[in-house]
């Protein structure tokens, strides 16, 4: 009993913690000082101080509010990708794992293909034939990211289509669709729902990165991953400009993923009971 | 108890059903083999036998939950083995099933309102606004209380859950429920309750009703025919109230294997010898030669026949052969 108050603590915990960082991109147009557009050249790469906490960058925009107004771009590319992901990926899989047979192999023989290649590089060069902006970000990642929920979804339905409750369903008239929709997805959705929460750190990380590689976000959007590239030139004169936007994703990739790791022990210990 | 007596009517007929599952070294499992059976009109049918024997295999075929191999079942005139998309559908309405674990039976995210009149929904026989009255007459019906309707299946007993499923099955109004072993879950105690509910609403209705059972000493107080499976065929038909005139050597094993309530002294009770054979690799000739003591050469060749040998009672065993007049003057008296 001790065990499940204590999960249940740190799930409330780190839900205080991700509501915050929400809030924050939420509300990122009142809470930051300045507009994170304005270049000011008089101002260009002066270290924190007072009048700029975070510092300022080569064309003098303030840091903090570029990291603030990042959380807005970052947050958002996150919950698209992991919403499109999720809900393709376990409909895709759903539909393999219920209907089986030539479903089954042609839907699961092209997640093995997208599987065969190395994630991050094929959605560079995805992106880089596109061009890069967000939605071509979001896309490229959505494309090499969905098979893990198309493989989940599929051996969550494979599993539960041997209950008797499903051949309870069929005996009782019920049609595929509505069998896919009330028998089937509302219980594969917790697991789902657990792996979607913890893969948001991740796709934060693999936003950035290729925001950082130049494939995603392009100036002058504030978004972390740029801002690392464009505090690279000047590590060694200005290291906050690249301080800061690293640490706001350390900090919020940790965050989610302790979030989505504590949402998975609080969902276990209530299977348990 | 009282029954009411079954009119002769065959309300299903199924007709030498072979149902063969392929394995992963390309062989066949036969489950059922060329299995030949009717239910009448408002009569209670029992079907026994050991684990593995094609009993739950069967009923599945029945209710279109496994395709058969061969074979047809005939309901009203169709063989509904052959229907398919819509018209397999439509045939629910006639046929419904409770499963043996009540645990299973039920969606862990589905109220019981929605459980007992998801057949008249997926149907269209009732709308949403109807659903809280259709539900409290099936909860009554089951003799639960009407507040039922809004718990979830965890939160109830295995008894209860059991009641539930079979006001679901009989929401319908079907001609026929089969129940796969849909007591053998439960306290003996609850199981007595079910099976008098199950009587009960039998007597209200013409319901024709398939129970798959264990229990030959429920089956002798409470069906009216009992079908004995071996190895994916039928071996012994006949009223359960004769069950202890059983002529099968299969039938009088299993009834000398029940544990008398009252032993006095020591208890004998017989055991089978030898082992069940795989349904992989069935034996020639009758299926149960391996362990019958009364084994002859012929029982080594041929399949004996289901033969009728009194009144609705069939046999399929070579022993009656050889001594089939003393038999019948027997059976007829």
């Amino acid at each position: 009993m001790k065990n499940l108050t204590d999960d249940k603590k740190l799930f409330y915990f780190y839900t205080i913690l991700v509501l915050l960082i929400l809030s924050v991109a939420v509300f990122a147009p009142e809470l930051a000082p300045y507009n994170p557009f304005d270049a000011n050249m008089k101002e260009s790469l002066t270290a924190p101080s007072t009048a700029h906490w975070f510092g300022t960058d080569k064309l003098g925009r303030d840091c903090l509010t570029r990291i603030l107004y990042g959380t807005q771009t970052s947050l958002m590319m996150t919950i698209f990708l992991v919403a499109l992901i999720t809900v393709v990926g376990t409909l895709v899989g759903v539909l393999a794992g219920y209907f089986g047979g030539r479903m089954d192999m042609l839907l699961m023989r092209f997640a093995d293909m997208m599987l065969a290649f190395p994630g991050i590089v094929l959605a560079i060069a995805i992106a880089g034939m596109m061009g890069g902006s967000v939605a071509n970000t979001i896309l490229a990642l959505a494309v090499v990211s969905w098979t893990k929920y198309a493989r989940l979804g599929r051996s969550l339905t494979l599993k539960i289509r041997e209950c008797d409750y499903i051949a309870a369903a069929i005996t009782c008239g019920t049609r595929p669709g509505q069998m896919l929709w009330t028998h089937i997805v509302p219980n594969i959705l917790p697991t789902v729902v657990v792996t979607a929460a913890m893969d948001i750190g991740t796709m934060i990380m693999e936003i950035a990165s290729l925001s950082f590689l130049g494939f995603g976000a392009q100036p002058p959007t504030p978004e972390w991953g740029l801002m690392l590239n464009e505090g690279r030139q000047v590590i060694q004169t200005a290291p906050w400009v690249m301080l800061f936007p690293g640490l706001a994703i350390l900090v919020v990739v940790a965050v989610f993923n302790l979030w989505g790791d504590s949402l998975r022990d609080v969902m276990d210990s209530q299977r348990a009971n | 108890m009282t029954y009411i007596k079954p009119t002769k009517k065959a309300v299903l007929s199924i007709r030498d059903i072979v149902k063969r599952f392929p394995t992963a070294d390309h062989r066949y499992l036969t489950a059922c083999n060329h299995v030949s059976l009717e239910l009448h009109q408002g009569e209670s049918l029992a079907i026994v036998g050991e684990s593995g024997c094609g009993k739950s295999t069967l009923v599945k075929v029945i209710m279109r939950l496994h395709d058969a191999t061969a074979g047809s079942v005939l309901y009203d005139g169709q063989d509904i083995i052959r229907f398919t998309g819509e018209e397999k559908r439509q045939n629910y309405r006639h046929m419904q099933m409770v499963f043996q674990d009540p645990a299973q039976a039920f969606n862990p995210k589905m109220k019981i309102r929605d459980i007992v009149c998801e057949p008249l929904y997926n149907f269209a026989l009732l709308s949403k606004a109807e659903a809280e009255n259709r539900a409290k007459e099936l909860l009554h019906m089951v003799e639960l209380p009407a507040d039922f309707a809004d718990r979830y299946a965890a939160n109830m007993s295995g008894g209860q859950r059991q009641r539930i499923a079979i006001a679901r099955a009989l929401a319908l109004n079907p001609d026929i429920l089969i129940c796969d072993e849909a007591t053998s879950a439960l306290d003996v105690s609850v199981q007595k309750k079910i099976i008098d509910l199950l009587l009960r609403i039998q007597q209200q209705t013409s319901l024709s009703i398939i129970f798959i059972c264990h229990d030959l000493a429920l089956v002798y107080q409470m069906c009216h025919r009992a079908a004995v499976m071996y190895l994916g065929n039928i071996v012994e038909v006949l009223p359960a109230g004769y069950l202890k005139e059983a002529k099968h050597p299969y039938t009088q094993a299993l009834l000398r294997s029940i544990f008398p309530l009252r032993a006095k002294g020591e208890c004998e009770v017989a055991t089978l010898q030898g082992e069940i054979p795989s349904p992989l690799d069935l034996p020639q000739g009758c299926p149960f030669q391996e362990r019958c003591s009364f084994c002859m050469a012929i029982c080594r060749e041929t399949v004996p026949e289901l033969r009728l040998i009194g009144r609705e009672h069939m046999v399929a065993c070579h022993l009656l052969d050889v001594s089939e007049k003393e038999v019948k003057t027997e059976e007829i008296e």
